[in-house]
């Protein structure tokens, strides 16, 4: 090796930008995140700076399919958090595209009036209702490989891989986000989805909250969303880029998430939604995976997000 | 017990229809005797009516007697694909032999004149009597009056007189009959001579647009079928656009050897005439249509259309159908992905949740399937509810144990499938009352209270729609009930 490297730079250090753009793709490619084919915008922000961020493509990607679990028996209701933060996101879609969505489900259950403020008004939302598991599975194939929608959503409780392959394929064929909703006591699931969240619900009042703020009143939506898994996100600083050096994922960090409750949590915040002016996410606390949530000291005292009545 | 029917032997032998069975037993011992069916004789005749569809669209039960019935069918139009008149009615006879039915068949100008002559003219069973135009009045005359559908009582009345056959009547003044022998008997004379008009309703109103293939040979293959539909749903679909048309709903239907035929339809949710769409909106259809022992004809019908402007190119016949629809436009293609779901899943389980204007929540919207003709939204103008409103609602409100303090707050605590909820917060009441004003309202109707809902959040941070049913009495327990969760 020469003494000053500054004078000869090996070549292997300086790597063709093209060459690095096109490795890139492949791997989006492999991941089942790519682009959209146009050049257009492959991923939809939420609209909150620090769950983009925490998203290696600022945002989700259209083609491809998120996997969203309810933290509560679907039996007990405990996954309307979850059914929420879903309609939330179809919202999104919806509005961003202006194109309809497909939400499939077997039986009826979904409440008009209380969709409309999630932005899936009756002319956004079609809602198919099947007899089967199977038949939401064809229902959601068929939705997304006509590429006429914005997002398809599909509530079931066993999804083979096979199934989210096709799934997949069908989200990729037409350029459409796939979502699957279900409980935490569905099948367990092999990686075939691009992100999953886990969402449960948070009381309006957490000491969680920096300054100890209301949500506001029982009326608006508070969330603890998770993200428990993402296709090419770094598991310590998940996407963010950090310079002063990703930090690994330290004993001490593990043991503070695992006290939160927040086992496989690659980042999670706590989520309200505002209905006002225009409806958004708004995070109010970062519970891991940024600096709120390191300056989140001491952990609170008791095991979960909860406060005392 | 009387005799409704015989066969042309007990006939021969002296039975006739209305003699008591035991006078008919001992006139002809051995009578065979089978109990009278008349709902399924009634079955078997609108099973027939529906097989002759494959001659004409328009046919009927004729329903006046029930010992005279019949079937009629216009077959005006018709007459050409079977190679003329006569020849239908011999082709018509002959598959109703091949069935087993001994059939009289006629045809004339007239219905009145048609069915005088199916059951009245010197003629054998089995023969076709085909009254050419203009011959409707030198047919009728020699019959005798009852073919003119009358009653008994007429009949006797008009014999008496000696007024035996049509002829007789048609010389004679109108007014005067119509004073001596009621309305009915000049409207028969008047429709059977074709001077008054005679509607009959079709017994499936006739499509406007009909495409039909006869085979010469009956067809077994169920691949050969889905051929032979795509000729005639191409076939279709031209005639639509050339009328400026789109079909709303279709119905293919297979004609059967054995005489039964099958259906299958599909909807749209806005006119279509493209072959390739509506083929794939069949494909599922056709493959449940059973060919049984063969199909001998089939027909197409647009039973449904709505007007359609000419211009729709068909730019992406051999593409896939994501690009398809890119060439579609968005609203197109989502009509389309409506009309696939609508037609595998059933129409009534697509749908949009539109709101309705009533406060009554489990009123205040509801289920329009999305193969409906888009309404127009401003027809529903949102009215946003007083305040917020459930994500999900419970088919049915459940009964929930409630600590609330008395006379009327929010609970404290409550138990909801086996599970104890602490309220941490509550929002409410909201009172909703009855809608006094609707009919099926009524004192035993749970709608018929006053409820007062509240917005709690249990500690955990999850939220619930409950309600007190009932304003608060003392001494009596409220009921409570849980309606909805929120997100």
């Amino acid at each position: 090796m020469p003494s000053n490297p500054g004078a000869h730079v090996h070549p292997m250090r300086r790597p063709d930008p093209a060459l690095l753009e096109g490795l890139r793709a492949r791997i989006r490619k492999l991941d089942g995140v790519a682009l959209a084919a146009d050049g257009g915008p492959g991923a939809l922000p939420l609209g909150t700076a620090a769950i983009d961020d925490a998203l290696p493509w600022g945002g989700l990607p259209r083609a491809s399919l998120h996997e969203v679990v309810g933290d509560g028996a679907s039996a007990d209701g405990g996954n309307a958090a979850a059914a929420g933060f879903s309609a939330a996101l179809l919202g999104r879609f919806a509005a961003a595209t202006g194109a309809p969505v497909l939400w499939c489900r077997r039986g009826p259950g979904l409440y008009g009036p209380g969709l409309t403020r999630f932005g899936l008004g009756p002319e956004r939302l079609v809602v198919a209702r099947t007899g089967s598991d199977a038949a939401v599975l064809w229902a959601m194939e068929e939705g997304l490989a006509s590429g006429a929608l914005a997002a398809v959503l599909g509530e079931t409780e066993t999804v083979s891989t096979t199934a989210r392959r096709r799934l997949q394929l069908a989200a990729e064929k037409g350029g459409t986000a796939a979502f699957v909703l279900r409980s935490a006591h569905g099948a367990p699931t092999s990686g075939v989805a691009v992100t999953r969240w886990r969402i449960g619900a948070a009381p309006g009042f957490s000491p969680l909250v920096p300054d100890g703020r209301d949500s506001g009143g029982v009326d608006t939506p508070r969330w603890r969303v998770e993200l428990s898994r993402c296709r090419g996100a770094h598991p310590s600083g998940v996407a963010r880029n950090t310079q002063d050096g990703a930090r690994p994922l330290g004993a001490a960090r593990h043991t503070q998430n695992s006290a939160r409750g927040l086992s496989e949590a690659l980042a999670a915040w706590l989520v309200d939604w505002r209905d006002e002016p225009t409806g958004g996410f708004t995070v109010v606390a970062e519970l891991r995976g940024g600096p709120i949530g390191d300056s989140l000291e001491p952990a609170p005292t008791h095991p979960r997000l909860r406060h005392a009545v | 017990m009387r005799l409704v029917a015989v066969s042309p032997a007990a006939e021969a032998a002296g039975a006739h229809p209305g003699l008591p069975l035991a006078a008919a037993r001992a006139l002809v011992p051995g009578l065979t005797i089978f109990a009278a069916d008349p709902a399924g004789e009634r079955q078997t005749l609108e099973n027939l009516a529906d097989w002759c569809g494959r001659y004409s669209p328009w046919t009927a039960v004729d329903g006046t007697a029930a010992s005279a019935a019949g079937l009629w069918l216009d077959i005006t139009g018709c007459a050409h694909l079977f190679g003329g008149e006569t020849a239908l009615l011999e082709d018509l006879v002959r598959h109703l032999k091949e069935f087993g039915f001994a059939a009289r068949v006629a045809l004339a100008d007239t219905p009145g004149t048609a069915w005088a002559a199916a059951r009245f003219a010197d003629a054998p069973t089995g023969a076709c009597i085909a009254i050419p135009p203009g011959e409707t009045a030198r047919s009728l005359a020699p019959l005798p009056v009852a073919a003119l559908r009358l009653d008994g009582a007429t009949v006797d009345e008009l014999s008496r007189l000696g007024l035996r056959a049509i002829g007789d009547l048609m010389g004679l003044a109108r007014a005067p009959l119509a004073a001596r022998f009621g309305e009915v008997l000049v409207k028969r004379l008047d429709q059977a001579l074709g001077d008054k008009g005679e509607p009959i309703s079709p017994r499936r109103p006739p499509p406007a647009f009909r495409v039909r293939l006869a085979f010469a040979e009956p067809m077994r293959i169920s691949a050969d079928v889905a051929r032979a539909f795509e000729k005639l749903l191409t076939e279709l679909c031209a005639r639509l656009e050339l009328a400026h048309q789109g079909a709303r709903r279709m119905e293919f239907t297979i004609y059967r050897l054995d005489g039964t035929c099958a259906r299958a339809g599909v909807g749209t949710s806005r006119p279509v005439r493209e072959p390739a769409h509506l083929a794939r909106l069949f494909a599922e259809k056709l493959a449940r249509l059973d060919a049984g022992f063969g199909v001998e004809t089939m027909t197409l019908a647009a039973t449904a259309v709505d007007a359609l402007a000419a211009g729709q190119l068909d730019l992406a016949r051999d593409r896939d159908a994501a690009l398809e629809n890119r060439a579609l436009g968005a609203e197109a293609a989502a009509a389309r992905l409506i009309d696939r779901l609508g037609n595998h899943l059933g129409p009534g389980n697509v749908v949009r949740l539109l709101p309705q204007a009533s406060h009554i929540p489990e009123r205040a919207f509801r289920e329009v399937s999305a193969l409906a003709q888009p309404e127009d939204a401003s027809a529903h103008a949102h009215v946003p509810p007083p305040a917020p409103r459930p994500l999900q609602l419970l088919p049915w409100p459940e009964p929930i144990e409630v600590m609330a303090p008395v006379p009327d707050e929010a609970p404290v605590m409550f138990r909801w499938r086996r599970r104890q909820h602490r309220v941490a917060r509550a929002e409410g009441p909201e009172r909703i009352g009855p809608e006094w004003w609707r009919e099926d309202v009524n004192e035993l109707s749970s709608s018929h209270r006053v409820r007062d809902y509240y917005r709690v959040e249990n500690a955990d941070g999850r939220r619930f729609w409950v309600y007190r049913e009932g304003p608060y009495r003392p001494g009596v327990r409220p009921r409570w009930y849980l309606h909805g969760l929120f997100a």
